[in-house]
C-alpha cells in the first residue's frame, strides 16, 4: 500500500530518499565539532606565536595530528551537508542545482585530501 | 498544474525579528564558515610545504586581513553557540516563544564573551600580528 497521492506519482516529487540520513549525519559531525572546534580554537591560542617552527612543531605530536586531520574531515564532512541544503535551496534551474552539487562535492574531496596529506607529511617530517 | 504565480516565502514583508535574524546569520556564518575551511587546508598546505611558503601568509596581518580573522573567527564561535542551540531543538526542547527568545540572548551573548576572550588570549596570528 502506499500512502501517495496519484498527482503526488505522476509528478515525481515526494520522495526525499536519503533525507534522514543527511539530517542524521549533520548532527552526529556537529556533536563532534563542537569538541575538535574548541579543541582547536584553544589550540591555536596555545600555540601562541603561529610561526613556522611552532606550529610544526605542534602539529609533529601524533595526538595533534590526529585531532586535527578529525577536525578537518569532521568539518569538511558537516560542510558538505550544509552547502548541499544551501544549494538545494536556492539554486532554482536543475541543471545548476545538479552542477552545483557535484562542484561541492568534488571540492570538499579535494580539500579532505589537501588537509590530511598536508598533516601527514609535516606528521612524518616531509616538510622541506 | 503548475501555477508560477503562487505565493512564494513572505520573508520581505516579514518584519525583522531575532528569530528569524538569527536563524539568517546561521546560514550566513555557516556559508562563511565553508568557504573558512578551504583557508584552513591552504594554511595546511603551505605549512606542509616550508617557511617560504608560509611568508604568503603576511596578508593577514594587514588590516583587511585581520578584520576578515575576526569575522571568520565570530562566525566560528557564533556557529557553535547557535548549533548547540539547534540540538536542544532537536531533543524538542526550548521551542515557546519566550525561551526561544532567552536562548537567542544567551547564543549573542556567550559568542560575544568566547569571541572576545579568543583575540584577549591569542598572542599572534598566521602572518604574524603588526
Amino acid at each position: 500500500m502506499s500512502l501517495r497521492t496519484p498527482l503526488g506519482k505522476v509528478m515525481g516529487l515526494g520522495s526525499a530518499k536519503g533525507g534522514t540520513g543527511h539530517w542524521w549525519m549533520q548532527r552526529v559531525t556537529a556533536i563532534a565539532l563542537i569538541v575538535l572546534g574548541l579543541w582547536f580554537m584553544i589550540s591555536l591560542v596555545a600555540i601562541g606565536d603561529l610561526g613556522y617552527h611552532s606550529t610544526i612543531a605542534w602539529l609533529a605530536r601524533p595526538l595533534n595530528a590526529v585531532l586535527l586531520s578529525s577536525f578537518v574531515l569532521t568539518m569538511l564532512y558537516h560542510s558538505k551537508l550544509g552547502v548541499q541544503i544551501v544549494i538545494e535551496d536556492y539554486v532554482g534551474s536543475p541543471a545548476w542545482k545538479v552542477a552545483g552539487l557535484l562542484l561541492s562535492v568534488f571540492v570538499h574531496l579535494l580539500l579532505a585530501m589537501a588537509g590530511v596529506i598536508a598533516i601527514l607529511r609535516i606528521g612524518a617530517g616531509g616538510g622541506s | 498544474m503548475a501555477n508560477d504565480n503562487r505565493p512564494l516565502s513572505p520573508f520581505h514583508h516579514y518584519k525583522p525579528q531575532l528569530t528569524s535574524l538569527l536563524s539568517f546569520a546561521h546560514r550566513l556564518s555557516g556559508i562563511a564558515l565553508s568557504v573558512s575551511a578551504a583557508g584552513l587546508v591552504y594554511w595546511l598546505v603551505l605549512l606542509a610545504d616550508g617557511p617560504q611558503a608560509l611568508e604568503s601568509l603576511e596578508i593577514l596581518a594587514t588590516v583587511p586581513g585581520q578584520i576578515v580573522l575576526a569575522g571568520v573567527t565570530l562566525a566560528f564561535f557564533y556557529h557553535l553557540n547557535n548549533g548547540i542551540r539547534h540540538l536542544f531543538w532537536d531533543m524538542g526542547m526550548g521551542f515557546e516563544i519566550g525561551r526561544t527568545y532567552l536562548t537567542g540572548w544567551l547564543v549573542l551573548a556567550a559568542t560575544l564573551l568566547m569571541w572576545i576572550a579568543f583575540w584577549a588570549a591569542v598572542t599572534d596570528l598566521p602572518g604574524g600580528l603588526p
